[in-house]
Formats: C-alpha cells, sequence, structure tokens
C-alpha cells in the first residue's frame, strides 16, 4: 500500500508540475459546459436535471481520457525509467495501480470543477440530488474504464500520439456497441436475434452508463466497469513482462 | 553478496549473453571491461532484475531474483546505462521519490538525501528541473538515487560515461571508497578505470567472459608481460638477439630500437615465467659477455594489451571461420 502510494503522489504531482494539468482542467470545464448549456439544450429541457451535462460524458471522456492517460507507460518506456522503476523494491502490480490511481484521482479533481453546474442547477430549481450522484458515480467509473484501456495502450508503444489513437478507437468501438442509432441499426439487420444485440449491447459503456443517470447505482453496472479496469490493468502487467523480456 | 550462476541471454537466435558466472563478495569491486554490444548491460539488467535470464540463476544477498525480487532488489542501487530520470521532477523532487521508494521517511530521509546531495555536488542544482540540467548533473542526479538508500550491493553500467575528467576522477574515487563496505559491479569501456577502480576485472566480448582476474592477474597475462627489455651500448643487435636467443629461459627476441650505437632488445620468457628467472639470465650473459649495459627492465603487461588480444584473436578467429564457410 505504502509503495503504491508513493508511486501515485509522484505520478500525481508529475501531472500538475506542468502546465498541461491546468490547460486540461480548463478545457474540460469548458467543453462540458458548452455541451451542457448549448448542444444538450439544459435551459430549453426546462426541469431541474443534469440530464444535458451527463449525456456527453461519454463522448467528451472519448478524447480527454486518452490525452490525460497516453504519456502513462509510453514515457516510461521512452524516457528509460521503466528500467528504474522496474529495478525498484516494488512489485509491477504495485506501479501500475499506483499510476493508474494517480491518472484516475486526476480526472476526479477535474469531475468535480463541475461543481458549480450542480450549485447552478440547485439554485434554478429543485433536482433529485440522489440522482446527480447517480450520475457522478457512473461518470467517474465510465472515466476509470476508459483510463484504464489506455493505461494498456500507452504499455504498448513508446509512442504516446499511438497510444492515444489506439485508445480513441478502443473506446469508440465500446460507446457505439450501444449507442441507439448503432442498436437500431442492428436491429434492423438481425431482426430475428434480438439477444445478439443484446449481447453487444452488454459491452457499451453507454448501456451500462444510463441506469447511473437514472441515479440508479446497480451492482451489475459497477461490475462492468470494474471488469473493464480489472481487465485492462491485468493485460497492462503482461504487455509491461513481455517488453522486458 | 552477488552470485551469478551460468546466465544466459538470447534475444531471438542471438545470444547476448553466454554463460557468465561470478560472485561479488562485500568490499569488492568487480568491473566488467568489454566492446559495445559485448553484454554488459544485459547481463547488469538480469542482475538487477530488470530482465529475466534465458537460463541460470542470480541471487542478491541471499534472495533469489526470480522467487524473491522485491527481497533483493531492496539491497540494490542500480544506475542504468542512459542514467534514466523523471525530467518533469525537480532534482530534490526525484531524489525525495527515490528515498521513499526505497523504505526511508522523516528525518533518516532528509539525512540520506542531504548525504547523496553532498556526494554527488547536487547543491547548486537541487530545485531545478532534471529536463533542464547538463549531462554531467543528469548523470549525478541518477547516480545519487542509486545511492540514496546506502545499498549493500552497487550496480552501476558505465558511471563515468559522459563525465568530465573532474568528475570521472571524482566519481571513481567515489566507487572505490564505496567498495570498501559494498558489494560493487560496474561495467566500462576505458581500460585505465579498471586498473584504477576494480579489485576484480571481467573481459567480456560477444556475450562470454574472455578472461577474469584482478587487474595484475590479468594484466600479466598480456604478451609482454613478464618480458625482459635488455639495452646496451657498443654492440650490434643480431649479437645481442644471438646470445639471449641462446639461453635456456627465453623463448624469442625482439628489436625495439637501434640507434647510433645504442641497441634495445627484448627476451620473451618461456611458457609462465617465474619471477627475475628471465631478468637474472638476460643480467649474467651481459654480465659475462661484458656487454655497456644501460638498462634492463621487466615489462608489467598493459591491460589494454590484455583486452585489445583477447578480443582481436577472436575476431580474427570468426573472420577466419566466415572465409572458410
Ligand atoms: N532488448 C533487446 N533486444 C534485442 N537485442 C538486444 C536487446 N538488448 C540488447 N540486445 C543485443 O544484445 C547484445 C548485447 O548488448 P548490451 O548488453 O547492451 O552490450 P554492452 O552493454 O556490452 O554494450 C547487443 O548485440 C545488443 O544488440
Ligand atoms: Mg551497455
Amino acid at each position: 500500500m505504502g509503495n503504491i502510494t508513493t508511486i501515485a503522489k509522484r505520478e500525481l504531482s508529475a501531472y500538475f508540475a506542468s502546465p498541461v494539468a491546468y490547460v486540461f482542467i480548463v478545457i474540460f470545464l469548458l467543453l462540458t459546459g458548452f455541451f451542457t448549456f448549448m448542444v444538450g439544450g439544459f435551459f430549453e429541457r426546462n426541469e431541474a436535471s443534469l440530464t444535458a451535462f451527463f449525456l456527453w460524458h461519454p463522448w467528451l471522456y472519448l478524447f480527454l481520457v486518452p490525452a490525460v492517460g497516453m504519456r502513462l507507460w509510453s514515457e516510461e518506456r521512452r524516457q528509460g525509467t521503466l528500467e528504474l522503476l522496474m529495478t525498484m523494491p516494488i512489485t509491477p502490480w504495485q506501479a501500475i495501480v499506483g499510476k493508474f490511481v494517480a491518472s484516475w484521482v486526476f480526472l476526479g479533481i477535474a469531475l468535480v470543477l463541475t461543481f458549480p453546474i450542480v450549485m447552478t442547477v440547485n439554485y434554478l430549481g429543485d433536482p433529485d440530488n440522489g440522482i446527480i450522484v447517480g450520475g457522478y458515480v457512473g461518470s467517474f467509473m465510465m472515466a476509470g474504464a476508459y483510463l484504464a484501456i489506455t493505461c494498456l495502450t500507452s504499455a504498448i508503444t513508446r509512442n504516446q500520439v499511438i497510444a492515444f489513437i489506439i485508445s480513441v478507437v478502443v473506446c469508440l468501438v465500446l460507446i457505439l456497441a450501444g449507442w441507439p442509432p448503432v442498436t437500431n441499426f442492428m436491429t434492423q439487420m438481425f431482426p430475428d436475434t434480438p439477444s445478439l444485440v443484446g449481447f453487444v449491447a452488454s459491452f457499451s459503456v453507454m448501456t451500462h452508463f444510463e441506469d447511473f443517470q437514472r441515479g440508479v447505482i446497480d451492482s451489475r453496472h459497477l461490475i462492468f466497469f470494474l471488469s473493464v479496469m480489472g481487465f485492462s490493468l491485468f493485460s497492462t502487467a503482461v504487455v509491461l513482462k513481455s517488453i522486458r523480456s | 553478496m552477488i552470485k551469478v550462476e551460468n546466465l544466459v541471454k538470447t534475444f531471438g537466435r542471438k545470444k547476448a549473453v553466454d554463460d557468465v558466472s561470478f560472485t561479488v563478495e562485500r568490499g569488492e569491486i568487480l568491473g566488467f571491461l568489454g566492446p559495445n554490444g559485448a553484454g554488459k548491460s544485459t547481463t547488469m539488467r538480469m542482475v538487477t532484475g530488470f530482465i529475466p535470464p534465458t537460463a541460470g540463476k542470480v541471487s542478491v544477498g541471499g534472495f533469489d531474483m526470480l522467487d524473491n525480487p522485491v527481497g533483493a532488489k531492496k539491497l540494490i542501487g542500480y544506475l542504468p546505462e542512459s542514467a534514466p530520470s523523471y525530467p518533469d521532477m525537480t532534482v530534490l523532487g526525484f531524489l525525495k521519490f527515490a528515498a521513499e521508494i526505497r523504505g526511508l521517511s522523516g528525518a533518516e530521509k532528509s539525512k540520506a538525501i542531504d548525504r547523496v546531495i553532498e556526494l554527488c555536488f547536487l547543491q547548486n542544482v537541487i530545485h531545478q528541473s532534471v529536463d533542464t540540467l547538463s549531462k554531467g548533473y543528469k548523470h549525478r542526479t541518477c547516480f545519487a538515487q542509486s545511492i540514496v538508500h546506502d545499498p549493500d550491493v552497487l550496480v552501476m553500467d558505465e558511471p563515468t560515461d559522459g563525465l568530465d575528467p573532474n568528475q570521472k576522477r571524482e566519481i571513481r574515487n567515489l566507487i572505490r571508497r564505496m567498495g570498501e563496505k559494498k558489494a560493487i559491479i560496474f561495467s566500462t569501456h576505458i581500460l585505465e578505470e579498471v586498473e584504477a577502480v576494480c579489485t576484480r576485472a571481467m573481459i567480456i566480448d560477444r556475450g562470454k567472459v574472455v578472461a577474469n582476474g584482478t587487474p595484475a592477474e590479468l594484466k600479466a597475462k598480456s604478451d609482454l608481460a613478464g618480458s625482459v627489455s635488455l639495452k646496451v651500448k657498443g654492440i650490434g643487435a643480431s649479437v645481442v638477439r644471438g646470445k639471449l636467443d641462446a639461453l635456456n629461459e627465453v623463448s624469442k627476441t625482439t628489436t625495439v630500437e637501434e640507434t647510433d650505437g645504442k641497441v634495445w632488445v627484448r627476451a620473451f620468457p618461456k611458457d609462465a615465467p617465474k619471477n627475475g628467472e628471465v631478468s637474472e639470465a638476460v643480467a649474467r650473459t651481459a654480465a659475462a659477455e661484458k656487454w655497456d649495459v644501460v638498462e634492463v627492465f621487466t615489462e608489467q603487461g598493459r591491460l589494454d594489451e590484455v583486452f585489445w588480444n583477447i578480443t582481436l584473436s577472436d575476431t580474427d578467429q570468426s573472420e577466419l571461420s566466415k572465409q572458410k564457410a
């Protein structure tokens, strides 16, 4: 545990040591504002809820999370610090978890900084704050899943840009598998096998994020996101082991 | 402290390290000497647990590197060849991180950091970020990281590479001083470094250990080792060589120099020379022949000759086998 904390602390301070962290947070806040108020029709909905806010998170994260995570392992490899890290008296798993947790906390900080929107909606009306909490939990879990995938892709290559692109593609697939236009299309294509469409959609973050937005924190959805994280981080360990041999 | 048995590493079909064994005890400094691509770094990476060996065993302080990597790694300080460090951290931040991950905290940690900052002459740059440092400072920062926990075992891959002559000397002195209480391995392609620092040297070429011993022992293996030089006046080289060639103890002679009335002849011993045998015989002959002797001395082989002879002869052999094939 101590080692994980030490690794996470270093990683997190590395984020804030460069202006990139602040630029990222500003962009994140601007984009969430833009999507919520301009595209999502926050006011037009005329309801006291954050539906318009959470609706866009799967798409926002599609680019922002890979941008945060792409350097995690590719930089260690490129700078040669992987050799230092892996000869320190820690297990590879501690390093992987420590680095992941740091980036996840960073994303959490960005998410927490959207609190003015919660205050706004509470000021304007009388929203169900339980639903809002559910939305935040779901959003944070989804960010963790994207991040773990990025963790894996950044272990595969020394090149951050390649890690970014692969992550975006993988996360996009995880969105599209449950995106209504795609599922509707699939239902038309395979009208006889609704179970297939359901099966494909069950791998989508959209499917699992939906209930959270309604304020339902269902253990199945939590397990889905945690499984994506567990699987990706475990694969990261396998990749790191193979590049060291 | 360090025990390495029959270490092998293959990359694809290429054998980078081929059956290397050695032990290093506390108080010893083992130098790895070899040309680029010899397998020095690969060996060190296996000793420090960065990469697993294809075959063979590494144990450090009794901990097997495969069975108990964390236990073994606790005892080791490692300076990789490229001396990496996190570019976005300050020197102080980086050293704090290294100390913490080595289990130091509180006053002990600050003391350890102060100590390495002083040892590695980093006072002027502690608040500077690593990516703005010059190569020498960067190198010393990583060096400081490797000794912050005062490890029993120190593995350093080309620790003086890229330093200016003054820094080189300081680092060598530091290694020598630390070697009194630690088990140290370091690699280099600089020959004087081995002579200046090591208690033992291993010459590695194409993954194999081609020579192993104290710098003095390796020196003695050199071609010139034990040869006796004789400088005389007023006589021809051919006469001198004729008389010396006739001696039982002498295998052959060469003329090093022949200038106006002064000759310098070298007599090589047969087999392994016993101390002073050849020089005694040469001196006796010179006395009997009443030569006007200017100087007699025995050559101590130089390590770089040992080194180059071994690597060269191997190259010749592989060239030959290539031609045959
Ligand atoms: N990760 C690797 N993959 C493939 N070949 C490697 C790898 N690391 C080292 N080698 C090869 O192994 C040989 C030994 O390299 P190295 O140990 O770095 O030599 P040295 O440190 O003595 O210069 C070289 O021929 C090098 O090309
Ligand atoms: Mg090397």
